[in-house]
């Protein structure tokens, strides 16, 4: 089933003459355990099609489902709960609030959302633990390291029931092997059933996903069709 | 790549079979280099004509007959890890003649034809990426190979985007030098310097 679908999404900014067309006529799907990376130079309307997918914005035309629900028309407050409950959002800049522990920012959506306090916290360990994080659960951002402080960023993303992870360049400044090991997460969450939209503009973490699609000019170019197995790259019958 | 100063590291080691040095040259490079036997025991027979090596045990090439290295063949190995290999000159990339050609073809789209090999690699990338995710986790030789090999398709994927960007600026601002790339003497020229 399609977590997330967009049908002839299109987004345009300001008045002619000096309107812009950030989007145009987008068509993307993505179902439960999948992970999609979308790429393009900027402005190619990567970060558009992201807030539109996440309902932060709303498309000038095409329609956005997430889980079976169209966004158009629907109430702002039951918006702002699908955006706590189901979505999930990844920063390039982590944004986890500073005065709050790794625990405790974890927690947040749940606790935003009217969850009980120790229900929310034990939400939020058992995230952290899924990441490899739980041992600095009482620790401030300050007090963790880049990777770590990403690492509680995706576990603010998937805690509770999320089943749609949004994700704008996710590994930040990291160096190439911290960027991997995000890159690793995000797709070991997606193998527990969310289904990822991961904007990016390194072929290196594009190429985690199951699919690449490529955008240029607000418009999809092209995708990736599913490759063979990587078997076909080692030395016949020396696959372990 | 110098299958020669590969098995040299590897005798460096300590003394070795014939054999065992294939096993260990594929396993080592991550298994994505194949190496039959009789590569092995012609270049293992180069080795010890320029001194490079020795063998003990039977005449013959076979399971009996082992290799060690000799002090020569160490100062080699040595002085072959330092040795820059030559890329001073560029090589003649049959992508990069793809592209040239394809801005010159009348009614081609040089950006639906840099498109097709974007998404190639891109889908190639792919395949490395799941051999990083499972075999490499454990294996430092393939980790090692893996890396090397999506950081060289990486950035044939980002010259693409280059040349992509490069030739709409060229349609875009026509008071530019022309779209119309290197003109056939100077692909002659490139290739003549191989």
């Amino acid at each position: 089933m399609s977590v997330l679908q967009l049908r002839g999404v299109s987004k345009a900014y300001g008045h002619e003459p000096t309107r812009v067309h950030a989007l145009g006529g987008v068509d993307l799907s993505v179902r439960a355990g999948e992970m999609v990376a979308v790429m393009g130079p900027s402005g190619s309307g990567k970060s558009t099609l992201l807030t539109i997918a996440g309902s932060l914005e709303e498309p000038t035309s095409g329609d956005v489902l997430v889980c079976g629900m169209a966004l158009a028309g629907m109430p702002r407050d039951r918006k702002a709960r699908l955006r706590r409950r189901v979505i999930g959002y990844v920063f390039q800049d982590f944004n986890l609030l500073p005065g709050l522990t790794a625990v405790e920012n974890a927690a947040l959506p749940l606790e935003l959302d009217g969850v009980a306090v120790p229900k929310a916290r034990a939400a939020g360990l058992a995230a952290l633990e899924a990441l490899g994080v739980a041992d600095q659960a009482g620790r401030f951002p300050d007090q963790l390291s880049g990777g770590e402080r990403q690492r509680v960023a995706i576990a603010r993303a998937v805690v509770g029931d999320r089943r749609l992870l949004l994700a704008d360049e996710p590994s930040g400044a990291l160096d190439s092997v911290n960027a991997d090991e995000v890159m690793r997460l995000l797709h070991e969450a997606c193998q527990r059933g969310v289904a990822a939209v991961v904007v990016t503009h390194d072929a290196q973490l594009a190429a985690w996903a199951d699919r690449v699609v490529v955008l240029r000019d607000g418009r999809v170019t092209g995708q990736t069709a599913r490759p063979p197995g990587p078997e076909s790259l080692l030395i016949p019958g020396k696959i372990r | 790549m110098s299958v020669p100063h590969v098995l040299l590291a590897l005798l460096a080691e300590g003394p070795k079979y014939g054999l065992q040095l294939r096993e260990e040259f594929e396993a080592g490079t991550g298994e994505v280099w194949p190496l039959n036997v009789g590569q092995v025991y012609k270049t293992l027979g180069r080795l010890e004509r320029d001194g490079l090596a020795e063998s003990e045990g039977t005449g013959q090439d076979g399971p009996q007959k082992w290799f060690r290295i000799t002090p020569r063949g160490e100062e080699a190995l040595a002085a072959w890890l330092r040795t820059p290999p030559d890329l001073t000159s560029p090589p003649r990339d049959e992508l990069v003649m793809k592209v040239l050609v394809a801005a010159r073809v009348p009614g081609t789209d040089a950006h639906e034809v840099i498109q097709a090999h974007r998404l190639y690699l891109l889908e190639l990338m792919q395949q490395w990426t799941r051999l990083k995710e499972g075999e490499a986790r454990d294996d430092l030789g393939l980790a090692l190979v893996v890396d090397a090999e999506l950081f060289r398709l990486d950035a044939v994927i980002r010259w693409l985007d280059a040349a992509d960007a490069r030739l709409r600026r060229a349609v875009a601002e026509p008071s530019r030098p022309a779209p119309v790339p290197a003109p056939v003497p100077q692909l002659r020229r490139l290739a003549a310097r191989r």
